[in-house]
């Protein structure tokens, strides 16, 4: 076995060897101790995808707790499932092939597996990718702006310089995570780290943090407290 | 007569030359519709097969020779195409394993299966304007030519022939997978290129048979 043990492992498969293994650095940021591997371009460095790339890819990440193939074009999928049916029946069973928004997958399915997610939370995470983005204007022009009446909400601005982007939004996202109420964060689910960031929340904006029952009180109050401190930047 | 492992390796090099040969003309079809690479792929794939035949045991069987391609051109074909008739001949492969000698009942399990490991990989109906599109006329026909009692030879030259309409038949067609399916409307007029090479290598596939 390889990989890091006990957590998912993901392969990115591009056409190019420069976009996989970006991928990997981008990931990384989120998810240090996680095992990210590239399988981009041919054997010959070319433009394409190899068969040989991803299996060893695959390989290299499987801690046997499972992997997590995103891919990007047509090929690269034939290829990533043709890699997949040659594996032993062991392996395959844990390997998933998720065809979602390659870069939006891939972090927010790193995200997922950094903070130990199993299969079934790392392939969601990833296919949260799928259509994150198509519904922001809505969102933003409707979104949370009065909670159910039996429920808590709590309004906070956003103080630290860069906004929710990815880092500060990826530890929200953890902390929402190990909180048993479902909060929403201006109506998109706390625990989606690619809804909280296609919101593009900068600084001085207002968030509506909502959860249907008084129940959820500490967990909203809790994620408001992340948000006011800053996330520890200026 | 029947086909035999010498069949298979006459099929497999004569495949290699006539990609070689049309590689350019691959590569212009794929250049109008798709992203210009199928001729060289399919090239480099069949170049790399080559050497490997020499070392075929000398009781292999036509199955295990297909298996090699099948192999190789995962491995080295880069494109779309790689998996696609990796599949293919792996299925190919899978359906006539173990026979020293082909008739045709097990020739048309052949194709049949070839196209279906196509239709499998690919998720790709007829009409989608894919290699679908070559292999499936081409599959009727060879059943269609052993229920009418053709010989193995005849039953190739059949599905040869339907391969060859259905790759032409594909340039009215609006392509719904692979890269040509981002054009619409303007992939209309153009042949697709992956019905046209696998019209080319079932052609030599009859060849084959026939030069026996």
């Amino acid at each position: 076995m390889t990989g890091v043990s006990g957590k998912v492992g993901l392969v990115f498969v591009s056409h190019s060897a420069k976009i996989a293994e970006g991928l990997v650095e981008l990931a990384a940021q989120m998810a240090a101790g996680t095992a990210l591997a590239a399988a981009g371009g041919t054997d010959d460095g070319g433009v394409g995808t190899s068969f040989d790339r991803v299996a060893a890819a695959i390989a290299a990440v499987d801690s046997g707790v499972g992997v997590v193939v995103l891919c990007d074009l047509g090929s690269a999928i034939l290829t990533a499932e043709t890699a997949k049916d040659f594996l032993d029946d062991a392996v395959r069973e844990r390997v998933v092939i998720v065809d979602a928004p390659l870069v939006e997958g891939a972090v927010a399915a790193a995200v997922e597996a950094e903070g130990g997610g199993d299969m079934a939370a790392v392939v969601s995470a990833a296919r949260s990718a799928i259509g994150a983005f198509a519904t922001e204007d809505k969102t933003s022009l409707d979104g949370g702006a009065a909670g159910p009446p039996e429920g808590y909400s709590r309004s906070v601005t956003i103080v630290n310089r860069d906004g929710l982007h990815a880092r500060p939004a990826a530890e929200f996202v953890k902390l929402a995570n190990t909180l048993d109420a479902p909060v929403t964060v201006n109506g998109k689910d706390a625990r989606s780290l690619l809804g909280i960031m296609s919101m593009g929340l900068v600084k001085g904006s207002t968030v509506e943090l909502v959860t249907p029952s008084v129940d959820g009180q500490p967990a909203v109050d809790s994620l408001a407290e992340l948000i006011e401190s800053g996330f520890g930047e200026s | 007569m029947t086909l035999n492992t010498d069949w298979a390796v006459r099929w497999i090099k004569g495949s290699a030359a006539v990609v070689s040969e049309h590689r350019v003309e691959l590569i212009t079809l794929d250049r109008e519709i798709g992203d210009g690479d199928h001729g060289e792929n399919l090239d480099r794939g069949f170049s790399a097969v080559l050497p490997k035949l020499d070392d075929l045991p000398t009781d292999a069987s036509p199955g295990d020779a297909l298996k090699l391609v099948a192999t190789t051109l995962i491995s080295t074909v880069g494109g779309a195409a790689g998996p696609l008739y990796g599949t293919a001949y792996l299925k190919a492969a899978g359906a006539v394993a173990g026979q020293a000698e082909l008739d045709g009942a097990a020739l048309v399990a052949m194709l049949t299966a070839a196209r279906d490991g196509i239709v499998l990989r690919g998720k790709a109906e007829a009409g989608d304007k894919t290699m679908v599109d070559a292999w499936t006329p081409a599959v009727d026909a060879a059943a269609k030519g052993l229920a009418a009692g053709l010989d193995e030879a005849a039953i190739l030259d059949a599905a040869a022939s339907a391969a060859e309409a259905g790759a032409r038949a594909t340039e009215p067609l609006v392509a719904r997978k692979g890269r040509a399916s981002y054009l619409g409307e303007r992939a209309i007029g153009h042949r697709d290129p992956g019905a046209q090479s696998s019209a080319l290598l079932l052609r030599v596939a009859a060849d084959a048979a026939a030069g026996a």
